[in-house]
């Protein structure tokens, strides 16, 4: 982007103005759309955060467990910024945008436990359920972070086990069960951007490039923080950092009643 | 070999229901939504802009690059591994040269439109949707075009001559051809032409004949989604 826009971004907001008229704190509309791809998903919904459209789809799919964790099933995520989505993305190998995106995303949802991994488990150090949890943008004004976080946990819920044939050791894909894939917590992804001396949220794509540093906070019901991550080249004093959760904290109260409104 | 009836309540030459909507894509210089039976392809354009790598370069015209991708998880079965395959690098070919015809890009040497397909759900015709989704965001980016170009698979399962078949039929146990075509409706002539399968110089005669009805209503789809972006404003 050029650094004119860049700028004007940066100058609008030491004035406490946003481009599209919002508050630093305030989200644009969010809609949740379920089973989007109900064909062949096992679970999947698409996220708009204003102009920014994310969708999410899960796999379920049979494998052989970590060695050093015979009783777990895990979760893989994998999210690919597509050049359908924006001029800014090119084809190719993943880029270290994609891979941060998908790692961001995997922590908040493992590491808050929202998935029980014993429970994936069918036979001890054998076959455990391994679940597949691939996200794409299909158009990028900005939030990425947060749309992709929330597309997931969104997908998570309409999540239905196919059916598994013991005798086979074959999963049929054209049989799906009513058994839900249980989520024991659901985290939601705030991140929180400081642009000069001022902190917003929900940042559209060219807010996204004018900042000087950001943290994702991925926090839970009770508030207690099961991810973070910082971003930018600029340090934040860690009385920066705790307003930072705080709104971040904040805002997920709010997000999560959309994802609760199902 | 009898194929008494289709199992979705179809005739024989009917096509799924479709939905059709441009301008899905804002960051895009066009896009579009091309939904048929279940199923689903966006499509987004950008260009013309300068071609990378320089050495495909055309100094005489602009030329078309596609980019087909199919969701991990949108396939019939198992997941899909991310990155392109064989099937899908001989697709963006297929789905380029189907397209090109209806482009003149000469005021543009030296650049490409890019189009990129992803389909978020598949029962079989995603070359074909996709085609369609990429002639109306093409159209929805303003870049000049003779006409449109619309898609859907044509061909026989057990034996009866179809059209628009979907994965049940493409995968009729007693067998089935499939037959995707590109048609340019203004003139009927065809450009994209593939098949496998097991039929006669008649029948596929007969299947194109068939695809005629077809074509038109699709045509109307397109229209219809490119009138509606500026209608509702």
């Amino acid at each position: 982007m050029p650094n004119e826009i860049k700028k004007y971004v940066q100058k609008l907001i030491a004035k406490g103005v946003r481009e599209d008229g919002r508050k630093m704190d305030e989200y644009r509309d969010i809609k949740i759309e379920y089973n989007v791809s109900a064909k062949s998903a096992e679970g999947s919904a698409r996220v708009t955060i204003g102009d920014t459209v994310v969708v999410a789809g899960i796999k379920l799919d049979m494998g052989t467990p970590f060695p050093d964790r015979p009783g777990e099933g895990t979760i893989m995520v994998n999210a690919e910024l597509l050049p359908l989505s924006s001029p800014d993305f090119e084809s190719g190998p993943p880029s270290i945008e994609s891979i941060e995106l998908s790692r961001v995303v995997d922590r908040g949802i493992r590491e808050s436990k929202a998935i029980d991994f014993t429970k994936l488990c069918v036979k001890k150090g054998e076959k455990v359920w391994l679940v597949f949890i691939d996200i794409y943008p299909i158009n990028d004004a900005g939030n990425l972070f947060d749309a992709a976080a929330l597309a997931a946990m969104a997908a998570l819920t309409t999540a239905r086990f196919p059916k598994y044939d013991e005798k086979t050791e074959l999963v049929d894909y054209y049989t799906r069960t009513d058994k839900p894939l249980e989520l024991e917590k659901k985290p939601i992804s705030i991140t929180v951007l400081k642009i000069g001396d001022k902190i917003l949220v929900d940042p559209t794509d060219r807010e996204w490039k004018a900042y000087d540093a950001r943290i994702t906070v991925a926090s839970l019901e009770n508030g207690n923080i099961s991810a973070m991550q910082k971003g930018g080249e600029t340090p934040l004093s860690p009385e920066e950092i705790d307003k930072m959760i705080e709104l971040g904290i904040a805002k997920a109260k709010e997000l999560r009643k959309v994802l609760d409104k199902k | 070999m009898t194929y008494a009836k289709r199992e979705d309540g179809r005739k024989f030459d009917e096509l799924r229901p479709m939905e059709a909507k441009v301008g899905v894509i804002p960051r895009a210089d066009g896009s579009a939504m091309f939904k048929i039976g279940k199923t689903i392809a966006y499509a987004a354009v950008y260009g013309p802009k300068a071609l990378h790598p320089t050495h495909l370069r055309n100094p005489e015209t602009g030329i078309i690059r596609c980019n087909y991708n199919m969701m991990s998880f949108s396939g019939s079965g198992d997941r899909i591994r991310p990155g392109p395959s064989r099937r899908s690098k001989e697709i963006n070919l297929v789905m380029a040269k189907a397209l090109s015809p209806v482009m003149d890009l000469s005021d543009y040497p030296n650049t490409v439109v890019d189009v990129f397909v992803e389909l978020l759900q598949t029962d079989a015709g995603t070359r074909c949707a996709g085609i369609t989704a990429a002639s109306l965001a093409l159209a929805d980016a303003g870049i000049a075009m003779k006409d449109l170009v619309v898609a859907f698979a044509v061909g026989k399962v057990g034996d009866k001559v179809v059209v628009d078949l979907d994965y049940s039929e493409e995968s009729f146990e007693e067998g089935a051809t499939d037959i995707p075509i590109a048609v340019m409706p203004r003139t009927g002539k065809l450009t994209l032409l593939q098949l496998d399968g097991d039929i006669t110089r008649e029948e596929i005669k007969e299947a194109l004949e068939k695809s005629k009805k077809a074509v038109k209503q699709l045509y109307d789809v397109q229209k219809e989604a490119l009138k509606a972006k500026y209608e509702e404003k």
